[in-house]
């Protein structure tokens, strides 16, 4: 096991994304945050936190879409995918979405994400950003627009997020599966 | 002993973490758990969420073939699987008996069997005869839910049924419920027996000595003649339909006598000291088991049953579909 990200640079890191999403999105009046369940809107939870502090304005379209019955592999894994909630209370007709999940890997899960985002409606545009990036991994031609950490990995390993609300730590880890 | 408390109710929730019914098929709730039952109900809570929507369809079961096949006459049942099929992604054939080769002569087996030839993953079924689910689980290799057959069960309709009381009054465990009319004829009757004593709520049956089945307190229910005694003690009374085509010998001597003792109407529920739920799995004769002044009131949630039963069976179709390992 190996540790990416400790506490302090993982703050470092989120401070800067959050610093880009305001450079791009200024007062965010036109904006929409959307975190991918379940591990994602842990993530997202912070970003829209720390983007509140810095505009100081809390009203930000903020929404957690569940993915589940957008996924491809229903019938290849052996467990059946439990779903989580998907909680979009505004309008994201011609908004502009940024999605955020804490790993990007074979670029799946965005895939299934962008399908289940536009059976709400048509935004704008949308953008990613991730936490960490799995370079030189993917499937689908899917690249993120706002990267925290990027990291070159082989198929045995894994990258796991822990977070403080969740898991009692903040840390970003490497994992070698045996 | 806290520990050991502990690990089992991490255990319990692991088993519904597993995220599998413990069953293949749905063939009867006395076959599954009150973790299945949990399970579904979770599932259910997601795609009710789906179907609020404006695009109310996901593309989850679009690699699934699914067969509705109707030996026998339904409305709600047949259209709810469907519009629960189609808002997976799935595709659905639709069969009834009526305008097939079973009217030629063709068995079960065989129509089924050349139905699966089609390469069709998953069968819903309702069948006249009791057991009929089961007969052909036994000789076939797709997923099988019944949709009602015979007397016996009609598993879905009790997992709505509990799940809309669930909805309206909370946790079962614990509630009264009872399920009046004709409960020797009724496979949602026997179905919510099951279902409704695995969720720990009292059940009472209640309705004409003629309607019920001798030994039925065997299955831990209470049986109560006088409506009036019935609904005082029930929190949801289940109002069943009386079934004339199954009834082949007189059991009550006329529709207008059992209306006047068993049916329930308006001054009764008037006299009651509280609100209770009225829920009917349809269709509804009025006039006889229930009148109009009730089954349209607000205390009715006919209709949130039937809006339930959507969800409840893309929950069932969902959790099933996912066993297709050992399905050629």
């Amino acid at each position: 096991m190996k540790t990416l990200l400790n506490n302090i640079q993982l703050q470092l890191t989120l401070q800067r994304l959050a610093h880009q999403l305001v450079e791009n999105h200024n007062s965010f009046s036109n904006t929409a945050i959307i975190g991918i369940q379940p591990r994602g809107i842990l993530l997202s939870d912070r970003i829209v936190k720390m983007v509140q502090n810095i505009i100081g304005n809390n009203c930000i379209s903020y929404g957690k879409l569940d993915i589940t019955f957008y996924r491809d592999d229903v019938h290849t894994t052996s467990d059946i995918q439990l779903p989580s909630e998907t909680d979009i209370s505004f309008n994201i007709e011609g908004k502009r979405v940024i999605l955020i999940d804490d790993v990007l890997y074979t670029g799946r899960t965005i895939r299934s994400a962008m399908d289940a985002l536009i059976d709400f409606g048509r935004p704008a545009g949308v953008e990613l950003l991730v936490l960490v990036d799995r370079r030189f991994s993917r499937e689908l031609p899917i690249h993120p627009d706002y990267t925290g950490y990027t990291v070159d990995t082989i198929l045995t390993q894994k990258v796991k997020v822990y977070w403080q609300e969740k898991d009692g730590k903040d840390e970003v880890v490497l994992i070698d599966k045996k | 002993m806290i520990a050991i408390a502990n690990f089992i109710y991490i255990y319990k929730t692991e088993r519904i973490q597993g995220n599998m019914l413990s069953v293949k098929h749905l063939l009867g709730i006395r076959e599954i758990t009150a973790e299945d039952v949990a399970l579904i109900f979770k599932t259910a809570d997601n795609f009710k969420q789906v179907l609020q929507r404006p695009i109310k369809k996901v593309p989850s079961l679009r690699d699934t073939t699914v067969a509705n096949v109707f030996f026998e006459n339904s409305t709600r049942t047949r259209l709810s699987f469907e519009l629960a099929e189609k808002r997976l992604g799935a595709d659905v054939v639709n069969f009834s008996a009526s305008s097939s080769s079973v009217s030629k002569g063709e068995t079960l087996i065989d129509t089924v069997k050349n139905i699966l030839a089609m390469k069709v993953d998953m069968v819903v079924m309702r069948h006249a005869a009791s057991g009929a689910p089961w007969f052909l689980a036994n000789h076939i290799n797709a997923s099988i839910i019944n949709a009602g057959d015979g007397t016996n069960e009609h598993p879905t309709q009790a997992l709505l049924d509990a799940y809309s009381m669930r909805e309206k009054i909370g946790d079962l465990k614990g509630k009264h419920i009872a399920v009046i009319g004709d409960i020797m004829h009724s496979r949602v009757a026997l179905s919510n027996i099951y279902c409704l004593t695995k969720l720990g709520a009292k059940v009472t049956v209640a309705g004409p000595p003629t309607l019920i089945p001798k030994h039925i307190q065997s299955m831990g229910v209470r049986v109560e003649y006088n409506l009036k005694k019935a609904l005082e003690w029930c929190d949801v009374a289940n109002v069943l339909r009386i079934q004339l085509e199954r009834q082949h010998k007189p059991l009550f001597s006329t529709l207008r006598e059992y209306a006047l003792y068993y049916g329930v109407n308006r001054s009764m529920l008037d006299s009651l000291k509280k609100d209770i739920v009225i829920m009917h799995p349809g269709p509804i004769n009025r006039g006889v088991e229930l009148n109009s002044d009730v089954a349209d009131s607000k205390q009715s949630i006919i209709l949130d049953q039937v809006e339930n039963g959507v969800a409840i069976r893309m929950a069932v179709v969902y959790l099933l579909s996912g066993k297709r390992d050992n399905i050629e």
